[in-house]
C-alpha cells in the first residue's frame, strides 16, 4: 500500500483510493454543473423577452424538468460526495473510505445512469416533461415513453446513493483514529453523517414512488389512478417524504463546510460547536414531518395544514441556532477576506434570505397565493444557488491547495466570487417580485407586465455563468502550478488534514493518527 | 474504533466499472424491453451482474480466509449489512403507507359524502378489498378498470387452518427459528447440525415459495389480477416484492449452505457471510408479518 498512484487511464477505471474517487465526483459533478446550466440558460433565453422566440413549449418543458433533476442528482449531491470522499477519511484519520471497491462502484454507476437520463432527450417523444418533481398523473398517463428511462435512470442513482451512504456511515462510525470521539470530529463529518442517514431512509422511497409510475405505466396498476381506487395524490405524499429531507440532504453537508472555512478566517473557534451537532440533528428529524408544506394547495384537512405549518415554521428554531453560531463566530474575529470567506459569508446573508422566504412560504394560507409562482423557484433557488453552490464553491478553493499542493489565484477568485454574487442577486431577487405579482412557474411565455425584471434575471443568469468558466480556469491553473502551498495552507486552520503535506499523499494515515 | 493491526485497503479492482456496466446494460435493457424491444440487453446486463457478483464475493471470501480482514474491517461489513437492511424497510414503508393512505384517505373520499363523489364517482361505496372500481361503479358494462372476483381475505374463523396464507406464516415463522437453530449450533461448534438446520431453512424458504406459487395461481384464476383496480394492485406490489426478497435471501442461504457443505466454509467465530443472510431472513420474515396483519387478517 505503500506506492502512489497507477499509471494510465484504468487508474480511474479500477481505483480503489477515497481520493481519485473523490476527484471523480467532483469533475463529473462540474461537468453536471456545466450541463445543467447549459439547460438553465435556454431557459432564461427564452424568457429574456415575453412572447415565444427561442424554443417550442415542449422543449422548455423538458428544459425546466433536465435542469432540476441534473443540479439535484448530477451536480449537488455528487459534489458533496467528492468532498466526503476526499476529506472525511483525513478528518478522522482514517487510512481510507471503510470498503473502497464499493466506494468505486457508487462513482461509476452515475455517468452511466446520467448517460441514460440525458439521452431521453433525443428519443422519440422527447424527454421527461413534466418538472423535476414528476407529479403524476403528467409522469404516468401523459408522459413520453421515454420516462421508462428516466424511471430506470432513477433507480441507479439511488442505489449509488445508497451505497455510498452506507460507506460514508461505515467509515465516520469505525474508522476514526483512536481519541476521535463523535464529539471532537469536525462538523463536516457530523453533517455529513447525519445527511448519510437522511438518504438511506429516502433513497428507498424514491426507488418505490418510481416503481410505482412503472407499474400504473405498463402493467395497469392503479396507485395514482382514481377509477381503480387509488389517488394521483398520493404521488405528491410519497414523493415528498423523499422530497423534503433530500433538501436537507443538499443543505447539510453545506453547513459543515461553511463551519469549517468561517472559524479559519475569523481566527477564532466554532462558536457553540454542540449545538450546531444537535441543531443538525434537530432539522435531520424535522424534515421528516414537513413533507406536506409543498402541497398545501392540493387539498388537506384544516388540522393537517396546521400540522405541517408549525412544523415547518419549528425548522427555523435549529437554523437560527447555526446562523447565529456563525454570526457570533466571526463577533470581534480577525477577519481576514480570501475566497473561502466571502464565499462562506455570502453562503450566511443569502441562505438567511433563502430561509425567511421559506417562513413565507411555510404559512399555509400565504401559501395559497405564492404556490407555483416565481416566489417559489427564487426562494428554493436562494438555498440552493448560495447554499448548495456557493458552500461547495468555497469548499473547493479552501481545500484545493492541500488537493494539488498549490495557491489558486486569490484575485481571479475574488473576481469570480463577486461576479457570481452579482449574478445570482440579479437573476433571483427580481424572481421574489414577478412571483408575488403572479407569474407562474414553468410556463415559456408571460405577460408583458413582467418583462422588466425577467430581463434582468437573464442577464443576471448568463453572468453567474461566466463566473464558472473563471472557476474551471482557476482550478486547471492551479492543478498544472502556481504557488506552493504550505502543509498548514491558512493560518493555523483546525483538523488533521492539515497536518499532512500538500500535497496531500496518495496514502494518507496509513497507521492512525493519536487525537488528543 | 480503535485500529487493531491494519485496515485492508484493496488494490485497484476491476469488479466496480463492470458492475456498473452491468447494472446499465440490466436496467437500459429493462427500459427496452418494457417499451416494446427484444429482452436481449436485459439478458445480458443480468448475465454480466451475476458473473461480477460471483467474482466480488469469491474474492472477498479469499481475503478473509487470508486472513486479511482484522475485526474493524469486519464491523464495517457488520454496518455494511446492517444499513443495507435498513434501507429496505424504507423501501416496503413507501408501499405499506401506499397502502395505508388508499385505504383510510383515498376510498374514503372517493367514496364519501362529498363533492369529488357527487360529480365524479356517483354511485361508488368505499368498501375494501375493493371489489367493485370507481370505474366501474360509474360507467357499468364501459369500464376500463374491473375488480377481481375473489380477495384473499379470511372469511370465517374456522376455516383459518384451510387458509393457505395461515400456512405461509406458519412455514416462514418456522424458518426463522431453524435459522436461528444453525446459528446457535454453529456458536457451539456443532458443524453437522448447522448444515442440518440451515439445510432445512433452505427447504422452508423454498416451500413457501410453492405454497406463494399456488397462492397466485388460485387468485389469477378467479381474475385477482395485479390491474383489477387497487386492491390487486396493493395485493400484488407488496406481497410480490416480498416473494422477490424470499427468493433473493433462500438463494443467499442456499448459498451458504453449499458454502458449508461442499467448501466446509464457517467457523464459530469466523460466519459473518452466514449471519449477514440470517439477518436478511429474519428481515423478510418480519416483513411478511407486517404484510399477514395488514394484507391479509386486516384485509
Amino acid at each position: 500500500m505503500a506506492h502512489g498512484p497507477a499509471k494510465g487511464f484504468t487508474r480511474w477505471l479500477y481505483t480503489t483510493n477515497h481520493k481519485d474517487i473523490g476527484s471523480m465526483y467532483l469533475w463529473f459533478s462540474f461537468a453536471m454543473f456545466l450541463l445543467g446550466g447549459v439547460f438553465a440558460l435556454v431557459i432564461r433565453a427564452e424568457l429574456f423577452e415575453p412572447g415565444l422566440q427561442i424554443v417550442e413549449p415542449g422543449f422548455f418543458n423538458q428544459m425546466t424538468t433536465m435542469h432540476g433533476l441534473v443540479m439535484v442528482f448530477g451536480a449537488v449531491m455528487p459534489a458533496f460526495v467528492g468532498l466526503a470522499n476526499w476529506m472525511i477519511p483525513m478528518m478522522v484519520g482514517a487510512p481510507d473510505m471503510a470498503l473502497p471497491r464499493m466506494n468505486n462502484w457508487s462513482f461509476w454507476i452515475l455517468p452511466f445512469a446520467f448517460a441514460m437520463m440525458v439521452s431521453t432527450l433525443f428519443m422519440e417523444g422527447g424527454g421527461p416533461n413534466f418538472g423535476w418533481t414528476f407529479y403524476a398523473p403528467l409522469s404516468t398517463t401523459y408522459a413520453p415513453p421515454s420516462v421508462t428511462f428516466f424511471i430506470f435512470a432513477v433507480h441507479i442513482m439511488g442505489a449509488s446513493s445508497i451505497m455510498g451512504s452506507i460507506n460514508i456511515i461505515a467509515t465516520i462510525l469505525n474508522m476514526r483514529a483512536p481519541g476521535m470521539t463523535l464529539m471532537k470530529m469536525p462538523l463536516f463529518v457530523w453533517t455529513w453523517l447525519i445527511t448519510a442517514y437522511l438518504l438511506i431512509a429516502v433513497m428507498p422511497v424514491l426507488a418505490g414512488v418510481v416503481t410505482m409510475m412503472l407499474m400504473d405505466i405498463h402493467f395497469g396498476t392503479s396507485f395514482f389512478d382514481a377509477a381503480g381506487g387509488g389517488d394521483p395524490v398520493l404521488f405528491q405524499h410519497v414523493f415528498w417524504f423523499f422530497g423534503h429531507p433530500e433538501v436537507y440532504i443538499m443543505i447539510l453537508p453545506a453547513f459543515g463546510i461553511v463551519s469549517a472555512i468561517i472559524p479559519t478566517f475569523a481566527r477564532k473557534p466554532l462558536f457553540g460547536y454542540s449545538s450546531m451537532v444537535y441543531a443538525t440533528a434537530s432539522i435531520a428529524f424535522l424534515s421528516f414531518i414537513v413533507w406536506a408544506h409543498h402541497m398545501f394547495t392540493v387539498g388537506m384537512p384544516i388540522a393537517g395544514e396546521l400540522f405541517f405549518m408549525y412544523a415547518t415554521m419549528l425548522i427555523a428554531v435549529p437554523t437560527g441556532v447555526k446562523v447565529f453560531n456563525w454570526v457570533t463566530t466571526m463577533f470581534r474575529g480577525s477577519m481576514t477576506f480570501e475566497t473561502p470567506m466571502l464565499f462562506s459569508i455570502a453562503f450566511v446573508i443569502l441562505f438567511t434570505i433563502g430561509g425567511f422566504s421559506g417562513l413565507m412560504l411555510a404559512i399555509a394560507p400565504a401559501d395559497f397565493q405564492y404556490h407555483d409562482t416565481y416566489f417559489v423557484v427564487a426562494h428554493f433557488h436562494y438555498v440552493l444557488v448560495p447554499g448548495a453552490i456557493f458552500s461547495i464553491t468555497a469548499g473547493v478553493y479552501y481545500w484545493l491547495p492541500k488537493w494539488c499542493g498549490n495557491m489558486y489565484n486569490e484575485t481571479m477568485g475574488k473576481l469570480q466570487f463577486w461576479l457570481a454574487f452579482i449574478g445570482l442577486n440579479l437573476t433571483f431577487f427580481p424572481m421574489h417580485f414577478v412571483g408575488l405579482a403572479g407569474m407562474q412557474r414553468r410556463v415559456p411565455d408571460y405577460n408583458q407586465f413582467f418583462a422588466d425584471f425577467n430581463m434582468l434575471s437573464s442577464m443576471g443568469a448568463f453572468l453567474f455563468g461566466a463566473a464558472q468558466i473563471l472557476l474551471l480556469y482557476n482550478v486547471i491553473s492551479t492543478i498544472m502550478g502556481g504557488k506552493k502551498a504550505t502543509d498548514e495552507v491558512w493560518e493555523n486552520p483546525e483538523g488533521l488534514e492539515w497536518t499532512v503535506a500538500s500535497p496531500a499523499p496518495y496514502h494518507t494515515f496509513s497507521t492512525p493518527p493519536e487525537v488528543k | 474504533m480503535a485500529g487493531e493491526g491494519t485496515y485492508y485497503v484493496p488494490e485497484q479492482s476491476k469488479l466496480p466499472i463492470f458492475a456498473s456496466l452491468g447494472l446499465f446494460l440490466t436496467v437500459f435493457g429493462a427500459g427496452s424491453w418494457i417499451n416494446g424491444g427484444s429482452p436481449t440487453t436485459f439478458v445480458v446486463g443480468f448475465g454480466v451482474m451475476a458473473i461480477v457478483l460471483w467474482c466480488w464475493f469469491s474474492i472477498v471470501i479469499t481475503e478473509n480466509m487470508a486472513g486479511l480482514n482484522d475485526a474493524q474491517l469486519k464491523r464495517s461489513y457488520v454496518w455494511g449489512m446492517g444499513w443495507f437492511i435498513f434501507s429496505e424497510v424504507m423501501f416496503f414503508a413507501a408501499f405499506f403507507g401506499a397502502l395505508y393512505y388508499i385505504r383510510h384517505i383515498s376510498l374514503p373520499e372517493l367514496g364519501g359524502d362529498n363533492t369529488t363523489n357527487q360529480i365524479l364517482w356517483s354511485g361508488f361505496t368505499e368498501v375494501w378489498p375493493l371489489m367493485t372500481t370507481p370505474d366501474m361503479a360509474v360507467n357499468g358494462a364501459n369500464a376500463k378498470v374491473l375488480g377481481p372476483d375473489i380477495n384473499m381475505s379470511v372469511t370465517t374463523a374456522e376455516s383459518i387452518f384451510t387458509w393457505l396464507p395461515f400456512w405461509n406464516t406458519t412455514v416462514l415463522l418456522t424458518s426463522s427459528v431453524t435459522v436461528h437453530f444453525a446459528h446457535t449450533a454453529l456458536k457451539n461448534h456443532n458443524k453437522k447440525g448447522f448444515n442440518l438446520w440451515l439445510g432445512i431453512t433452505v427447504a422452508l424458504g423454498i416451500i413457501f415459495l410453492f405454497l406463494q406459487a399456488a397462492e397466485y395461481i388460485h387468485a389469477y384464476d378467479e381474475n385477482l389480477k395485479i390491474n383489477t383496480g387497487v386492491y390487486g394492485t396493493t395485493f400484488f406490489m407488496l406481497t410480490g416484492f416480498h416473494g422477490a426478497h424470499v427468493t433473493l435471501g433462500t438463494f443467499m442461504l442456499l448459498v451458504m449452505w453449499l458454502r458449508s457443505v461442499l467448501k466446509g466454509h464457517f467457523k464459530h467465530e469466523d460466519c459473518f457471510g452466514f449471519e449477514a443472510a440470517s439477518w436478511y431472513w429474519h428481515f423478510v420474515d418480519v416483513v411478511w408479518v407486517g404484510l399477514f396483519i395488514f394484507v391479509y387478517i386486516l384485509g
